[in-house]
């Protein structure tokens, strides 16, 4: 098998701060490979290595089999392209968008056309060419910059958090579109996500990384299976590994450590690891009464500002990511330390393995 | 440096009040009539205060034409840069803005005079002189709004059209590009100070009548002659040429936003 990507002891410094830390690695030819990690972990600057955007201080990178140097950099930079996790766009309509990339490979007008018209239906945007793109929706200017990276049909697509802080409906089409370009195509795909969802249904292989190191590589369904590996992940996102017992009504309750219990809507005993959203996770200063069959009480221990949504850490014993829109963080008059309850339904709880 | 936009709304009522301030303290009868006569010479399209508009505008035109082909790629390189002395050159050019036209002028007639350095190049009493002059003035507002227009582009628009496929040639014109909007807001802003300032069109053309007299050169000639109408007319002329720059300038701005 072709190694579309390899790299060899590949270090990272920004001033004083190593974003990448002696990090090697092979990734063989039209394989979907996820990058998991915590914010400021390094995922960024391993995409924008392979991108051929930032040079390496030390190390080294093939594409392909050619080495990345000085001299072939800007060609060796059309084999791939990156989606970046903040959206950008140019200026001018959504069809320029996408057919910069194709003019500057000197693609044919009808080619163009053609392409975009194509990409534009993945990312279920027909009809849009002539609209100034940055009047669009967040999610649909995202789409718009998918849709941009996909019609040069490079073989190595690198996707840095494409679908954070997007609405539901937008993310679900970006994850549409991803999985029809891994099962249909050659391309190498590299994901760098938060989502335990997305490394599930969107990766063959694995890779978590942590303050610029690799800590676990491997088969995703290895990783998922292995709660210790698991346990670091953990700390990414609601992964949560226990012990379920089947409980009288047919949901199950699952055993998580420091006295949490979490009701699933699964039937099951036994070693199980399970996982929340976070958008599925309500958020209240009061208890509420509702629906919901697990609710928790605890504290918030870190707010991360997203744009047009927030994430918040909360300890309530075990720790939950929770995404809630920034309207909602305002008005509650959220703070660090404030004290809150999460709550989320038995159906909301999936399992990983 | 946020980017200026000219308020042609507020200059226009500045402009109104300035004028009621001189008709309340000039004798309310010499500015009626210095009005009327304004608009008698205007609308009577009288050649020579026609000829000495186009030379204004010509010469101006000029100016920005030359101080573009230098200032755009200045502001270019710096403002995409990153090199040791970056903040050092921008303060340059923002020091430099505000450079008194009269001493730009005396350097600039100490070089190029008959005696001077320059002499043979022969742009003295020479409306080429005075638009090499003018290019030379507004070169500084030029590159420093220039700049300002490129570092207000979101950095990852470099990183984007590299990851599209674009050279480091390709990559400076998308940015460029993006900047459409204030690079054009540099280039009539530059205009506008080149056809409004004195000093340089004063000392290197010598207000020659049908060679090198500009609007502003005429203004300040006939108003110490006392021939206030065609002062009033020639400031009339002037601050519409001006003005349609600004409400052009504004309008396009609005068009790409």
């Amino acid at each position: 098998m072709n190694v579309m990507v390899e790299l060899n002891n590949v270090t990272k410094k920004y001033g004083k701060i190593n974003a990448l830390n002696d990090v090697s690695l092979k990734i063989p030819q039209a394989e979907s490979f996820t990058l998991i990690g915590p914010n400021g972990s390094g995922k960024t600057t391993f995409l924008k290595i392979l991108a051929c955007i930032e040079k390496p201080t030390k190390g080294k990178i093939s594409l392909d089999g050619e080495l990345v140097g000085e001299r072939n950099m800007s060609e060796l930079r059309l084999k791939s392209t990156m989606v970046f996790q903040k959206t950008v766009l140019f200026n001018t309509t959504v069809f320029k968008n996408i057919a910069y990339g194709l003019k500057l490979r000197g693609f044919s007008k009808n080619a163009i056309n053609e392409r975009v018209g194509s990409v534009l239906k993945l990312v279920k945007l027909e009809g849009y060419e002539k609209r100034p793109a940055k009047k669009l929706s967040g999610g649909e200017q995202q789409r718009v910059s998918l849709a941009r990276a996909l019609a040069l049909r490079t073989e190595l697509l690198l996707l840095d958090e494409p679908t954070a802080n997007l609405d539901q409906r937008s993310a679900s089409i970006i994850e549409a579109a991803i999985s029809q370009i891994g099962q249909e195509t050659n391309t190498t795909i590299v994901l760098a996500t938060h989502n335990i969802f997305q490394v599930k249904t969107l990766s063959e292989k694995v890779a978590l990384i942590k303050n610029g190191n690799l800590i676990h590589v491997g088969k995703t369904h290895e990783i998922l299976s292995d709660s210790k590996k698991l346990a670091d992940f953990a700390r990414i996102e609601n992964i949560f590994p226990g012990i379920s017992h089947v409980i009288e009504d047919g949901t199950s309750m699952i055993e998580v450590g420091d006295n949490i219990q979490i009701e699933a809507a699964i039937r099951r005993s036994g070693k199980i690891s399970v996982f929340i959203r976070p958008e599925d996770i309500i958020l209240s200063k009061t208890q509420l009464k509702s629906s919901a069959r697990n609710v928790f009480e605890g504290k918030i221990i870190e707010i991360l500002d997203l744009g047009s949504t927030v994430r918040l850490r909360i300890d309530a014993g075990k720790q939950f990511v929770v995404q809630i829109t920034k309207r909602s963080f305002i008005e509650m008059q959220l703070n660090l330390s404030s004290k809150v309850f999460v709550a989320f339904k038995a159906s909301s709880v999936q399992t990983i393995d | 440096m946020r980017l200026r936009k000219f308020k042609p709304i507020p200059l226009l009522i500045s402009f109104l009040v300035v004028a009621a301030v001189v008709i309340a303290v000039v004798s309310v009868e010499e500015f009626y009539e210095g009005i009327k006569g304004a608009i008698m010479l205007i609308i009577s399209v009288d050649p020579e205060i026609m000829e000495i508009t186009f030379r204004s505008i010509y010469i101006s035109g000029t100016a920005t034409a030359f101080a573009i082909t230098w200032s755009i790629p200045i502001g270019l390189i710096i403002g995409l840069g990153e090199f040791g002395g970056k903040s050092f050159a921008k303060g340059l050019f923002n020091a430099l803005l505000g450079i008194p036209t009269v001493a730009l002028g005396l350097v600039l007639y100490l070089l190029m005079s008959s005696s001077g350095p320059l002499g043979f190049l022969d742009l003295f009493i020479n409306p080429l002189g005075i638009a090499v002059g003018q290019a030379i003035l507004i070169t500084p507002i030029m590159i420093s709004f220039t700049i300002s227009a490129i570092e207000a582009i979101e950095p990852e628009i470099k990183d984007l059209a590299k990851t599209l496929g674009a050279s480091e040639a390709e990559t400076a014109f998308a940015v460029l590009k993006e900047s459409t909007p204030g690079v054009t807001l540099a280039i009539m802003g530059s205009f506008n100070r080149a056809i409004a300032e004195l000093g340089i069109a004063f000392m290197i053309g010598q207000n020659v009548r049908g060679s090198t007299r500009v609007l502003t050169t005429a203004i300040a000639m006939e108003t110490s002659r006392g021939e206030i109408s065609l002062s009033i007319a020639l400031a009339a002329i002037l601050l519409a040429i001006v003005l349609s720059i600004s409400l052009l300038t504004n309008l396009l701005q609005r068009r790409f936003r």
